[in-house]
């Protein structure tokens, strides 16, 4: 009886596998490459100043805080939807906001964020991309949670929604609280 | 980097599911298209969402933002980069070494293949550091440790690999075992009917 049910039952376990697939793509993003920084201290970085070009920003310059560097660029459409979102959701969490202006001109940016406001702390530019490859960035937008020690805690590949900053970001900013200086 | 075309050159298909395009091709053709295929994820949310759809419609969004992301990243801006190799043997070895590695942004295209952006840029930085000296291992790690094994097509075997190398193997022997068995059992099965009735012979 039992050996007749089971092709029967290795048909259902074929089944189950693939509804498990179905789910997991539910809530997974497919061409989502997780990061190997996270839990790492963030690359080395000294970057122009979007508004002062002149004036330059490094890794070293932010330690001692905690920052949300956002990948972002004039061209790409997705940031214009993630826009609106950091500027209302993202910038009242009160965490520090670094635009990190990826594979841009800068007079391109300047018109961008004229145009849709500036969320930003502070704006750097990173023309040629090399900054954003020791980052990992493959697309736009992208951001990392660093804490006041310099460290990546969190990754975010894709725009930030309202689900995700619940879900992902808060609880991992309140951690960052609990962490010892 | 003014376009966004939200296409990758190279990828479309021929009617015959032939891929278009020069030579180097690895695989097979429709797994080339990543990048194609995908426009009808972007469709907007239907203006008036059930309400306790909500958080659905979010992540579907997110998920369509992700797309015209990996999109926009994806121009048709055919490129041979101006590479100022030393001699043919380093152009052999570029050529080599950036078909192990995958592109980032068309994810089921090499390195040496895709014309993304972000494609050239890696490039760039391969040959930087062949120029600088490095091996083919260590431009490796380079990559590995900013974007994951991921970027190797052919990953090592690790605890985190090891499912990806093991389980073609164990299901082969999951498969072959259960053959034996239900093959067995048919011999077994036919033997006896032969004892029985013998003679003919089938």
């Amino acid at each position: 009886m039992i050996a007749r049910l089971l092709p029967l039952l290795a048909f259902l376990a074929l089944v189950g596998l693939l509804l498990f697939g179905i789910h997991w793509n539910e809530h997974h993003e497919m061409t989502e490459v997780p990061s190997p920084l996270i839990d790492k201290p963030a690359p080395e970085f000294t970057l122009p100043l979007l508004y002062e070009p002149a004036k330059t920003l490094a890794r070293k310059d932010l330690l001692g805080k905690p920052y949300l560097l956002n990948v972002f660029g004039s061209w790409c459409p997705t940031c214009q939807d993630e826009h609106p979102i950091l500027t209302a959701r993202v910038k009242p969490l009160g965490i520090k906001l670094v635009g990190l202006d990826w594979r841009d001109q800068p007079d391109d940016a300047k018109r961008w964020l004229a145009q849709f406001g500036n969320p930003y702390d502070a704006v750097i530019t990173d023309q040629d991309g090399r900054a954003g490859i020791d980052f990992g960035v493959y697309m736009a937008p992208e951001s990392f949670l660093v804490d006041a020690q310099g460290m990546i805690r969190y990754k975010r590949i894709g725009m930030f929604t309202p689900e995700n900053i619940r879900d992902e970001l808060l609880p991992k900013i309140a951690e960052l609280g609990k962490t010892p200086k | 980097m003014k376009v966004s075309v939200m296409e990758c050159a190279h990828t479309s298909l021929s009617p015959d599911g032939f891929t278009v395009g020069g030579e180097g091709w690895g695989e097979g053709a429709a797994s080339r298209s990543v990048c194609n295929v995908a426009p009808e994820r972007g469709a907007a949310p239907s203006p008036n969402p059930l309400p306790q759809r909500k958080s659905r419609w979010g992540r579907g969004l997110s998920r369509a933002a992700v797309f015209i992301g990996v999109f926009a990243l994806c121009t048709l801006a055919h490129a041979i980069d101006p590479l100022a190799f030393k001699d043919r043997a380093q152009e052999i070895r570029f050529q080599n070494l950036t078909r192990q590695l995958r592109c980032l942004v068309c994810q089921n295209q090499d390195l040496g293949d895709s014309d993304a952006d972000l494609a050239k840029d890696l490039r760039r930085q391969v040959f930087e550091q062949m120029q600088a000296g490095k091996s083919d291992d260590e431009i490796k790690q380079y990559l590995v440790a900013r974007y994951n094994d991921f970027v190797l097509y052919d990953p090592p075997l690790k605890a985190g690999t090891a499912l990806l190398w093991f389980a073609p193997g164990a299901f082969v022997l999951i498969g072959g075992i259960t053959l034996a068995l239900v093959l067995r059992k048919r011999t077994r099965a036919h033997a006896a009917v032969t004892d029985i009735d013998s003679g003919e012979d089938w």
